[in-house]
């Protein structure tokens, strides 16, 4: 094919090809998505850095106290923090669509012919990517410090794979909040009043059979508890407990119930 | 098939409690350069909006290239493109990259896409730029890379809004030549401007929009015959000869000159250009000294003025963004 050098030329080309099919389009802003971390690597403290420093500071201060060595307690809480961070880390995909959202270029992407979920399914998968990154740092660096998973390194993939379809699932709500939501800090400030009581009050940190009556209440329902669980459970190759299933469920359940939610506002935006 | 790339009913959008587009009917031939002309806020950008699917009308109905807006929208999505007011593509990313991004979003290979994006920076002469992120290109590189992204598969309809709000004239011209080699190669442009200039220059068909409705449709020539070819003004060295130009305008052709003494400047608006050269050389033949003298296009206000007997409500701001 010759260039064609002017407007009128490369205009005469009225080749249209079939749109792309969902996974196609999907993969497409993937890549744009990548291409943005690439030039702008900062977007990627967040899921390098939180990692360290959670894992760094609950360990030491909280180990001595509670399990009576920082060693023990970290083979118990190494999968607790893994969640809660992973999970605190999935409210920047919101953060990150809502200023990208009010820009012009998105009323491209929705006037095109493709599959509409792909705009943001992209995305969330590089956000998932993020997760592992978060994921691997905090793992190697617990190795570092003497964790050892007792189900060995397949319990550890395991255990990360589940966190990451749940993350993959949470990331669903701040989604849609990121398109509600019209200025970045109110959505923060929505984010962390639910994030830090749903962390906190679970099974990260001391096993709940040490809490009040009450808040054992809490705990037994909060979803975290659940992830938290199955994650220990893979890690540590306990009795399996039908906790990996829950969090199966409660993943489904989050993305039926807020992708269509998410959609249905970012077409109606 | 349809002879219209736009037919629209009555269309409303209505943002709270205003009516942003009221009742709007149109009927756009296939393969013209249709003007929309307003102020800012008169609901220029929800009608295109609406138009490319960006947003459901309230009430009224619309078929874009012969397809339902709301039944077969992705019809209307396969044939059209949009580029919008602002930044129409990620300004984070590479001309290049965008182009190569929008390529495969619309179905092409990588290999493709690559390509298609090389021959459309080559003829949009941004070849230099290509690897540079599109934040850091000047208001018309940035303009020319929107429309090379909005033709990456030549749509049958193209929607501009305001293609040259706050360009250069050197950029402004640019973007004029690539609408009319669009429209020469059978695209429909749909544009929107503030600038009568602008759809003088281009459109063939000009709607005239305030405060949500159409308050004029018609070709540059058939708006101008009720607005007016604008005004002369005429300069001259002292009142003397002024007063005897203004004898003669009030004599000739019955219409009482606008006098400036500070500027010593008189100033009538006119129908048509040939008037004009009359008047000058009415001037010239009964030896009136003149300084110098000028045309005005008429003034987007002037059309309205003319039009709607008051001038447009700037207040309100861009509410037709939300």
């Amino acid at each position: 094919m010759n260039k064609p050098s002017t407007i009128e030329e490369v205009l005469t080309n009225r080749t249209r090809p079939k749109s792309p099919t969902a996974i196609q389009a999907s993969a497409t802003f993937a890549w744009r998505a990548l291409l943005r971390i690439r030039y702008v690597p900062e977007q990627l403290f967040d899921v390098t850095i939180f990692p360290i420093i959670f894992l760094l500071m609950f360990t030491y201060l909280f180990g001595g106290a509670i399990s009576g060595s920082t060693g023990e307690y970290l083979n118990f809480v190494l999968p607790g923090i893994l969640v809660m961070t992973v999970s605190m880390i999935t409210m920047y995909t919101g953060l990150d669509l809502n200023k990208d959202i009010e820009k012009g270029v998105f009323d491209r992407f929705r006037s095109l012919p493709i599959w509409q979920p792909s705009v943001l399914v992209g995305a969330l998968l590089v956000d998932t990517l993020r997760y592992l990154i978060a994921s691997t740092i905090m793992v190697t660096l617990g190795y570092i410090l003497g964790f050892r998973p007792e189900a060995g390194f397949s319990g550890v993939i395991m255990g990360v794979a589940i966190l990451l379809l749940f993350s993959f699932s949470l990331s669903w709500i701040w989604t849609m909040l990121g398109i509600i939501v019209r200025s970045e800090k109110a959505l923060m400030g929505i984010s962390m009043m639910f994030l830090f009581p749903l962390t906190f009050l679970s099974s990260v940190f001391v096993d709940p059979s040490t809490m009040p009556n009450w808040l054992q209440r809490f705990v037994d329902i909060n979803p975290i508890t659940f992830v938290v669980d199955a994650v220990r459970t893979l890690i540590h190759g306990t009795e399996a407990n039908g906790d990996v299933m829950i969090v199966i469920y409660i993943s489904i359940a989050l993305i039926v119930i807020f992708g269509p939610l998410t959609m249905y506002f970012f077409k109606n935006k | 098939m349809s002879t219209y790339a736009v037919e629209a009913t009555d269309l409303v959008k209505i943002f709270g409690k205003e009516r942003a587009v009221d009742g709007i009917s149109l009927q756009v031939p296939k393969g013209i350069v249709y003007g929309f002309l307003g102020p800012n806020g008169a609901g220029k950008t929800t009608t295109i909006r609406m138009l490319a699917t960006l947003l459901k009308p309230n009430e009224g109905h619309a078929k874009v290239m012969g397809y339902d807006l709301t039944q077969e929208a992705d019809k209307v999505r396969h044939s059209i493109s949009l580029t919008g007011q602002f930044a129409s593509v990620d300004e984070e990313l590479s001309g290049r990259e965008n182009l190569i991004f929008i390529g495969r979003l619309v179905g092409y290979s990588r290999k493709q896409a690559k390509q298609r994006a090389d021959e459309l920076l080559q003829a949009f002469q941004l070849e230099d730029a290509a690897k540079r992120q599109v934040k850091k290109y000047s208001g018309g590189m940035r303009r020319r890379i929107d429309i090379a992204a909005s033709i990456v598969t030549s749509p049958e309809l193209l929607f501009l809004d305001e293609p040259t709000t706050g360009l250069d004239p050197r950029s402004r011209n640019q973007v004029w030549d690539i609408v009319r080699a669009l429209v020469k190669n059978g695209t429909t442009v749909f544009l929107t401007t503030q600038y009568l200039e602008e759809a003088d220059q281009l459109a063939d068909l000009i709607g005239v929009i305030d405060r949500g409705k159409l308050i004029a449709e018609g070709t540059s020539k058939e708006l101008k015959a009720s607005i007016g070819a604008g005004s002369l003004t005429v300069h001259f060295d002292d009142l003397d000869e002024l007063k005897k130009a203004q004898n003669i305008f009030v004599s000739r052709f019955e219409q009482q000159p606008d006098i400036n003494e500070q500027d010593i400047s008189l100033t009538i608006m006119i129908k048509e250009h040939a008037k004009a050269a009359k008047a000058i050389g009415e001037l010239a033949n009964t030896n009136v000294q003149i300084k110098d003298f000028s045309m005005s296009q008429p003034s987007l206000d002037e059309v309205f003025l003319t039009l709607t007997g008051n001038v447009p409500d700037h207040e309100g701001g861009d509410s037709s963004n939300e």
